[in-house]
């Protein structure tokens, strides 16, 4: 029997595929943002459809903070390699050391804010005139706004009252020297769809999400990852538990939940069960109720 | 969750305080899409700003400016998924003002969710958000006759909408309406079957939305592929290949079929159809796939592969519904970029035939200027010929917009008439 329907995940494939191609086609100078994430790998994979049999045409951007799982760096190189792609690394150490920035004072510091000024940096100094973001509407209100192709003025500014209209599939990348496009080929997808499509292609993504013993500190009622850079307060204690991340961000801000789900069906089941968004674990997005919509007017991701 | 479960997306239309928002909530906390996070943080600020138990409307008002005026101003994205669909709602606002919004929202939709307030039954507004979801053709439209539990859930006050609704609508080319009563704020008839309203014998909004056959929506007989790019690997496995990339944007492409390349008109067979995955016998819309040919022949960006027995229009003077999207009125005779599927060329508006009245669906061959959220029939010519369709026959080689080359802005939608 034929079918002459797509199911969602392929119509959102397809979706993802030809904004991908519009990017390329459109602009000179595009660059994926890879950050190692579940999200970013899957625009990645997507990439890879979009333009086979041919190569990624384009260059992976990885915003480095220094504050990392080590696994998710040795899974960026993995990955560079199989795609023989090109990497560039824009560093936020760098950027401290060249005085661009200032490193955040006290105990819930973060590098977080200070990855906007080193992607800036980046996008300008590499005259990158597109960055293809993992960024999805479900994600947060801000990003509920988003569109497909997001303009940034000259300072990188994301002015979210004032974004060109965005109708049936035509996309307007036109824009002066020195401003800049975002692109989000996966806008429509939500996190379960996320999930039920690399389950789906059986990509490959990092061990970390995946249930597995870890030392975490239990803070902001989440479990905050052991590391060289966490400085524990006297009543800390760190334990060890099986836990899994459901997003990876910096290793000093990503809390992980107590899990068993080891395999990409439980990791399904589990997030279908979930009651909670995704980034109710990100200290940075709990600072404030617009936190997000203030970093991505600066030009945060 | 079923292989086959399809994506539905609509918009919501209503003037302030229809209900709109509610109604978002309303569908998404019913059907347990809301998170326990959120929901506390919508409860907090409802609190705050001393409702009397959960403000649902809080959930989509996502800007900062918004969640402080309390309206939506732009589109706004929602998502979930029952066990029978995945669902995507463009938010969009109601007012004049917005219609630019409304239009963004419905170019993409299956279908389009109406909210009129039971107590005052059609008002102008509604006329103009039917009229709009009219002219973009969203396949199918449900009329939700909203605070029914204001007119004590009567079946009188929605026989009265519907009355009021097909006496205008008759002049609309819908194909398909239905009207349902809801009451958004207690629940009535969104996801659940109101009990109040046994009088009712239809379906409530949510099984509307998860049965409604959509399948048909996509033109599956004139077969259209937009050139997007061109992919040359270059490489030692694939060092002659030739792939055309594109989505299909309607009806169907076998391998081996005779098809033409538009606008050079030269003719060749399809003699593959790939994806990373596997190589395909057929190709249908949405798709996007990469396609070579057996001949070799220039094919580049913005143009258009097409059976050879069923080919659009090709036209350097088109006419078009225009909806102006920018708050810089258009300039007459002014040159513009003209973007149609992948294509892109210069035009002119040359002539404004007439516009219409958005609240009254009258013409005005008078007042010939282009404003913000103005919608107007116009004569356009372009610098060399689109390969067109009309708009009512194919949504996607029926579509253009006008970018102003002194802003890069994005200043009008239009449909090809
Ligand atoms: N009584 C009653 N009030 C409603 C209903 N739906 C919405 N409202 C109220 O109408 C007002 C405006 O609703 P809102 O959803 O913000 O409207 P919007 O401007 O269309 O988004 C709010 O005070 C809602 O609580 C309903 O079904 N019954
Ligand atoms: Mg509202």
């Amino acid at each position: 029997m034929s079918k002459y329907y797509l199911n969602y995940l392929d119509e959102l494939e397809s979706e993802a595929i030809y904004i991908l191609r519009e990017v390329w086609a459109q602009f000179e100078n595009p660059v994926i943002l890879f950050s190692g994430g579940k999200d970013s790998i899957l625009v990645t994979h997507l990439a890879k459809k979009a333009f086979y049999p041919a190569k990624i045409p384009f260059p992976l951007m990885h915003v480095d903070t220094g504050h990392n799982f080590p696994e998710t760096i040795q899974f960026r190189d993995d990955i560079i390699k199989d795609l023989g792609v090109q990497l560039i690394v824009g560093s936020v150490q760098e950027s401290i050391d060249d005085g661009r920035v200032a490193e955040e004072k006290g105990k819930n510091a973060t590098r977080n804010a200070l990855q906007i000024t080193t992607l800036l940096d980046a996008i300008e100094s590499n005259k990158i005139d597109c960055a293809i973001g993992g960024g999805r509407r479900d994600e947060e209100k801000a990003r509920a706004k988003e569109r497909f192709f997001s303009h940034r003025d000259d300072f990188g500014q994301w002015d979210p009252k004032n974004q060109r209209p965005e109708l049936w599939n035509i996309f307007n990348g036109k824009h002066f020297e020195g401003e800049h496009f975002r692109a989000f080929p996966i806008s429509n997808w939500t996190e379960m769809d996320v999930w039920n499509y690399i389950k789906r292609e059986n990509i490959a993504i990092p061990s970390l999400y995946f249930a597995h013993e870890r030392e975490v500190v239990w803070r902001q009622d989440t479990w905050i990852p052991n590391s060289e850079f966490l400085v524990l307060e006297d009543h800390e204690e760190v334990v060890v538990k099986k836990i899994r991340f459901r997003t990876l961000g910096d290793i000093t801000i990503t809390g992980g939940d107590e899990s068993d789900a080891d395999t990409l069906e439980k990791i399904a089941t589990e997030v279908a069960g979930m009651r909670n968004t995704e980034r109710g674990n990100r200290s940075d997005d709990k600072r404030s109720e617009s936190a997000m919509e203030d970093r991505k007017r600066q030009g945060y991701f | 969750m079923l292989d086959n479960n399809q994506l539905l997306r609509f918009t919501t239309a209503g003037s302030v305080d229809d209900g709109k928002s509610t109604l978002i909530g309303r569908l998404l906390y019913d059907s347990k899409s809301i998170f326990e996070d959120q929901l506390e943080a919508i409860t907090n600020t409802s609190k705050k700003k001393g409702h009397e138990g959960v403000d649902l409307a809080l959930f989509t008002d996502g800007l900062k400016d918004e969640r402080e005026q309390g309206i939506t101003i732009d589109v706004a994205y929602r998502y979930f998924t029952t066990p029978k669909r995945k669902f995507i709602i463009a938010d969009t606002p109601g007012h004049i003002q917005y219609t630019r919004n409304m239009v963004t929202g419905a170019s993409t939709a299956n279908a389009a969710i109406i909210l009129v307030d039971a107590r005052h039954g059609v008002i102008e507004q509604t006329k103009r958000h039917s009229f709009i979801a009219s002219l973009l053709q969203i396949p199918h439209i449900i009329v939700c006759i909203n605070k029914m539990d204001l007119v004590d859930y009567a079946e009188d006050a929605y026989n009265k909408v519907i009355n009021q609704f097909e006496e205008f609508s008759s002049k609309l080319l819908v194909q398909d309406i239905r009207f349902i009563p809801i009451s958004a704020l207690n629940g009535d008839n969104v996801v659940n079957r109101s009990e109040t309203m046994s009088w009712y014998q239809g379906a409530p909004l949510l099984h509307t939305l998860e049965t409604m056959h959509i399948s048909s929506d996509i033109n599956k007989v004139d077969a259209r592929f937009p050139v997007q790019t061109v992919i040359r690997p270059q490489s030692e496995t694939h060092r002659d290949y030739r792939g055309y990339a594109g989505r299909v944007a309607s009806g169907i492409f076998r391998v081996g079929d005779e098809v033409t390349v538009m606008p050079s008109g030269f003719t060749s067979k399809i003699k593959t159809i790939d994806t990373l995955d596997k190589t395909l016998d057929q190709a249908y819309a949405p798709m996007s796939i990469s396609m070579t040919l057996e001949d070799d022949i220039d094919i580049s960006r913005g143009d258009m592969i097409v059976r050879s027995n069923n080919k659009p229009e090709s036209a350097q003077d088109i006419e078009v519904m225009l909806c102006w999207l920018n708050n810089s009125p258009a300039k007459p005779r002014a040159k513009y970029s003209i973007r149609h599927t992948s294509n892109e060329q210069k035009a002119m508006i040359k002539e404004v035939v007439y516009k219409i009245n958005v609240d009254s669906l009258d013409r005005n061959t008078e007042d010939k200027d282009l404003k913000m959220n103005d919608i107007s029939k116009v004569k356009i010519r372009t610098t060399k010929p689109l390969m067109i369709d009309s708009y009512r026959e194919n949504r996607t080689t029926g579509s253009i917009i006008l970018v102003d080359d002194t802003t890069n802005e994005t200043v009008a939608a239009g449909m090809i008439v």
